[in-house]
């Protein structure tokens, strides 16, 4: 027969498909590649409270979905696959899928091919457990995740693989059975730095034991062993258990095996889709998380919506009403698809981009009518949106009371968004404006995914870097000639970008990170200084001397514009001013140096400070060590005022020289904890706040992705005693950190510093240091630090 | 930034205190009333009034200092001045006494003042000199990590010992299992190391202290003069290098424990005694009153 349509993936997009195709009576089968449905939400801890956000959107799905436990969620999909007799096939594993439109072949692992009319992906984008690879990978005793490490007692248990996963199920296994690891390479090099340390010594120390440069040769399940191939030849263990740990296969190989095109090879660019979720494969259908939409209430949309589309009706997607309610107020008088195209035929940045993108773009942003003078950010804000001028005009005030106008069509709030760093000029409507403000994350996926999009904002980012800068006279077209010269690179942390006595070739315009500089004396490396994003290195080089007067290391992953010198000693020539503002800088540059050389102490906290990833930081707390009494007051203090749960942990973390870092969010200036947040719950405040919002789902996956384990999840806890009570009777709890709620259960959220940004006065943990040992300051300010301090 | 709380906002409070108990001083010299000074004349009552008033206040610093969303200054302003004002407060309160003393309730007020201003000048002195002694002694090193690397210390020497026989298993596990310091606010402060383990002597098993690791030291010493076995005395060496490395460990972690606790024991007299003096306080204005 041939299925009206095939639905692959089993997760809430596939699901939600199914059910409606089942309701409306199309012919239909959905493939699961597992044992069961929505495999992710299966491989949640037990009892984890699944959320639902993002509220605004309504749920449009036959099946039902609302906030509650992990079992909740699952036993109602359940419930729902039978009440409309959805057809699913586990361990449907599709190989391959070729055809279009009313012609598919869908090939499953076991050889069988199904015919399709047309076929809707929804693989989400884990991907399929990357397999062993030999005889016997399927084999009972072998597999590839594992939930409950304590399920596993007094069994000899192999694990392959060397990856943070293989070490963490090795490490917790080895509590209570003998466990063996076998790595392919010489070293656990993928690792974090904490598990690489918890492998190595439960290596040393025997506690597990550990196969170097070995491969799996073969799994023999009947007589339970496996068959290894070592340095030194072919050995063959027995055990109860393989656990084979070895990443996941990304789906995007497979997708574009079907015949599905990416606009760019950046791994986080999304496929190009049709407003109806068709790809370029006509009949070949992408939703859910692949599609670029993680959130659950919006991939069920999804599934409903695409039947519908297969079906023929051209119906309108659920957060239709959110986009109408964008669009009232303005003054165009269109509807939602009218004032889409105008958006596009407006702005030229968006001439190119695709209809859905635009419109997911739209949605993520806000559209603003400022009236003539009104501000519409302030310089030294922290805020990192980016804005396009769909009407009228704006006035970027620069340097001496001049201002720069823009006109409809142009873009501006690209310098902070790029840098993470404070805006660089106040901006005012100079008429009455549409602008539409677009979020960080949503341009730069934007940026990831079109190729043109982003040399244009990044040309934009360097003309106005060496405008404000260097040469704040220089007409726009002189810049972009300039910009066009020069060289975009990255750096990694601690990668040096020039060393003290190379030849000077060119100038460094630090766009975003920040660098350290260093100069040999008496034998040893002395930091001079440290200097952030929107800053120029290099120029002594290239005034004066023609060779490198110190050493400059990015102290965190950077990225510079690179200057070079040919077209810098042009720029002098050309440029009135611009040699006395270079030599000025070089100036206050060798006084530091001076005062900084004649105490190398300093030099050497400096640089303690910026490994511990300081160099990225914009606001820390540090801990006067000569002053800290030990009396946790910051912490009782931070929970108080956070819902009874403290973000800061002052014992914790390392010291030098009487100055600790606790840990505590230092709110960097790009934000490691934004990155891969579903419900875009992780905001920074225009002063520069780091927060999450209440729409948070409690996914973790910013704890996972903050290096300096500032964030926790955390649940609901008891309500603060009266302090007067426990005074007086000793009744209740002193404020401070509070005990968790009962009823709470397993819901927790994020919850980080915010530096108390909703408090009037100033962080709490610092106004609560009875002796002043509590301080917060940005990395600018760590010169003055050591001034003191020595 | 980086300063102590003596010198907050250029020694502000310290200048407060220092006019306060000018004026006192002045009044007090200026004042010539019919019967000599005490509590009892109008000056007198007017720094019994002022002396009271600083008492309430210097005790509301426990309340003040739980407030965490006040914004009533920081805390560290509000412990500057409770130190300043609290030594102002024995002047003020000797010049309202009239410098008379006796058996009775009044001076049993003064008494317990004065003690809980004494501890509190024993507290500024610690606060201002312990702090640098605790980082001196940490060495950067965080309490957390001086405890895994004393757990560190503790797994290698069980896994040496597995090499060797039963009674140096024992001997290992019970070391580990039975090291403690700290406990008692008493045994933290005395810097006591309550450590113990269990030692096979001639047949004969027996809990014996083990402070400082020395009995363990003692036990491998005397082991491995008796060892003929090239490797197993080699094992018991390593033993022995471990558990110097243990004693090392458990004195900086000793000193580091002494070191905190001192840091808190002078408010277990200081902050009760102000409960006490408030109580005396008030029997001391009452009864005044009373027998006007």
């Amino acid at each position: 027969m041939i299925y009206d349509v095939v639905i692959v993936g089993g997760g809430p997009a596939g699901l939600s498909a199914a059910a409606h195709a089942a309701q409306t009576g199309m012919s239909h089968v959905l493939l699961e590649a597992t044992g069961a449905h929505a495999n992710t939400i299966q491989r949640y801890q037990k009892g984890k409270h699944v959320m639902a956000e993002p509220a605004v959107v309504p749920l449009r799905s036959e099946l039902e979905f609302t906030a509650g436990t992990r079992e909740a969620v699952l036993g109602a999909w359940q419930l729902g696959i039978e009440k409309h007799s959805i057809d699913v096939r586990y361990g449907g594993e599709v190989t391959a899928i070729r055809g279009a439109r009313a012609n598919f072949e869908v090939t499953l692992s076991d050889g069988e091919t199904l015919r399709a009319g047309s076929v809707v992906l929804a693989i989400g984008l884990q991907g399929n457990p990357r397999k062993l690879g030999v005889s016997g990978e399927d084999a009972p005793i072998v597999q590839y995740s594992l939930d409950d490490p304590d399920e596993y007692q007094d069994e000899t248990i192999v694990i392959v693989g060397a990856g943070d996963a293989a070490i963490e199920n090795a490490v917790a296994l080895a509590r209570n059975n003998k466990v063996v690891i076998v790595n392919r390479r010489d070293e656990f090099a993928r690792a974090k730095d904490a598990n690489l340390a918890l492998i190595s010594r439960a290596i040393d120390d025997g506690t597990i034991n550990c196969f170097y440069k070995t491969n799996v040769e073969s799994v023999d399940s009947t007589e339970s062993n496996i068959v290894l191939n070592t340095e030194t030849g072919q050995t063959r263990l027995q055990c109860q258990r393989i656990i084979a740990r070895l990443g996941a296969i990304p789906p995007r190989r497979f997708v574009e095996a079907c015949g599905v095109e990416f606009p760019s090879d950046d791994l986080t660019t999304l496929p190009e889709l049709s407003g109806h979720y068709e790809s370029n494969v006509a009949g070949l259908y992408i939703i859910g998380a692949l599609a670029g939409y993680p959130l659950i209430k919006q991939a069920m949309n999804q599934g409903y919506e695409v039947i519908e589309y297969i079906a023929g009706n051209d119906i309108v997607p659920a957060d239709h009403g959110i986009l109408e309610q964008k669009f009232q107020g303005l003054p165009f008088g269109l509807d939602v698809d009218q004032t889409l195209s105008l958006l596009r035929d407006r702005v030229p940045l968006f001439a190119d981009i695709n209809g859905l993108v635009l419109r997911e773009l739209v949605l993520a942003s806000e559209l603003k009518t400022p009236q003539p003078g009104d501000v519409i950010f302030q310089k030294n804000d922290y805020t990192n949106s980016f804005l396009s001028i769909v009407e009228g005009e704006v006035d970027v005030e620069i340097e001496g009371g001049k201002s720069i106008r823009l006109n409809q069509g142009q873009f501006f709030g690209e310098m902070s968004l790029l840098s993470g760093r404070r805006r660089s000029a106040t901006v005012r409507a100079a008429g009455a404006c549409v602008l539409l403000e677009s979020p960080r994350r949503e341009v730069i996926k934007l940026m990831n995914t079109y190729e043109q999009v982003r040399l244009v904002i990044d040309e934009h980012f360097i003309a106005r870097t060496l405008r404000a800068g260097l040469v704040p006279d220089a007409p726009f077209k002189e810049l972009q000639a300039i910009a066009g010269t020069t060289e975009l690179i990255a750096y990694k942390a601690d990668e040096i970008l020039f060393n003290e006595g190379d030849e000077a070739d060119g100038l460094h315009l630090i766009r975003s990170g920040s660098i350290s500089v260093s100069r040999r004396i008496g034998g040893r490396d002395i930091v001079t200084s440290y200097v952030a994003a929107g800053n120029y290195v290099g120029e002594m080089g290239l005034i004066g001397q023609s060779t490198r007067s110190a050493t400059v290391k990015a102290t965190v992953a950077t990225e510079s514009i690179f200057l070079r010198a040919d077209v810098f000693l042009q720029m002098l020539e050309r440029n009135e001013g611009l040699r006395e503002r270079v030599q000025e800088t070089v100036r206050e540059r060798l006084s530091e140096n001076l005062r900084m050389e004649a105490q190398p102490e300093s030099g050497d906290l400096i640089s303690f400070l910026m490994q511990q990833g300081l160099g990225e930081a914009t606001d820390v707390l540090l801990i006067d060590e000569a002053l800290c009494v030990g009396c946790d007051n910051c912490e009782k203090a931070c929970a108080a005022t956070h819902g009874g749960t403290s973000r800061l942990d002052r014992a914790a973390g390392p010291s030098y020289a009487e100055i600790h870092v606790p840990t505590s969010c230092r709110h960097c200036e790009d934000p490691h904890c934004m990155k891969d947040c579903p419900p875009d719950a992780i905001r920074r405040a225009p002063n520069g706040e780091v927060y999450i919002e209440d729409s948070c789902i409690g996914c973790g996956n910013c704890g996972r992705n903050c290096p300096y384990g500032v964030i926790q999840m955390a649940g609901e806890k008891e309500k603060a005693s009266n302090l007067f009570n426990w005074i007086m009777t000793g009744r209740g709890a002193e404020p401070g950190e509070r005990k968790a709620l009962a009823s709470a259960g397993s819901l927790k959220k994020a919850v980080k510093c915010d530096m108390c940004k909703d408090l009037s006065g100033g962080p709490a943990c610092v106004r609560a240091c009875p002796t002043g040992a509590a301080i917060r300051m940005s990395p600018a300010e760590f010169v003055n630090l050591t001034k003191e301090a020595s | 930034m980086h300063e102590s709380m003596l010198v907050f906002r250029k020694r502000r409070y310290l200048w407060v205190a220092l006019t306060m108990s000018f004026v006192a001083i002045a009044a007090y010299w200026l004042h010539d009333p019919q019967e000599p000074p005490n509590g009892g004349t109008a000056l007198g009552y007017t720094l019994g009034t002022v002396a009271t008033l600083l008492i309430v206040w210097l005790a509301w610093f426990g309340v003040r200092k739980r407030r965490y969303s006040s914004t009533l200054g920081s805390v560290q302003g509000w412990l500057s001045a409770h130190v300043y004002f609290g030594i102002a407060l024995v002047l003020i309160a000797l010049l309202h006494s009239g410098f008379q003393f006796g058996i009775n309730v009044h001076t049993l007020a003064f008494v317990l003042m004065m003690l809980v201003v004494l501890s509190g000048l024993y507290g500024v002195y610690v606060y201002l000199k312990i702090p640098q002694r605790v980082s001196e002694n940490r060495k950067g090193t965080s309490r957390a990590e001086l405890v895994s690397q004393l757990e560190d210390i503790d797994s290698r020497s069980q896994r040496v010992a597995q090499g060797l026989s039963d009674e140096f298993q024992e001997l290992t596990a019970s070391a580990a299992s039975r090291t403690q310091l700290g406990g008692s606010l008493w045994s933290r402060l005395s810097g006591r190391d309550e450590s113990q383990v269990v030692i096979k002597a001639d047949g004969q098993t027996g809990v014996v202290p083990n402070p400082g690791q020395e009995a363990v030291l003692d036990w491998l010493a005397d082991q491995q003069s008796r060892s003929s076995d090239a490797e197993v005395a080699a094992a018991i060496g390593e033993l022995s290098a471990l558990t110097r490395n243990k004693r090392r460990l458990l004195r900086q972690m000793k000193e580091d424990i002494r070191l905190q606790a001192t840091l808190e024991a002078w408010l277990y007299l200081h902050v009760p005694l102000t409960a006490a003096l408030l109580v005396a306080l008030v029997t001391h204005i009452v009864t005044v009153f009373l027998y006007w």
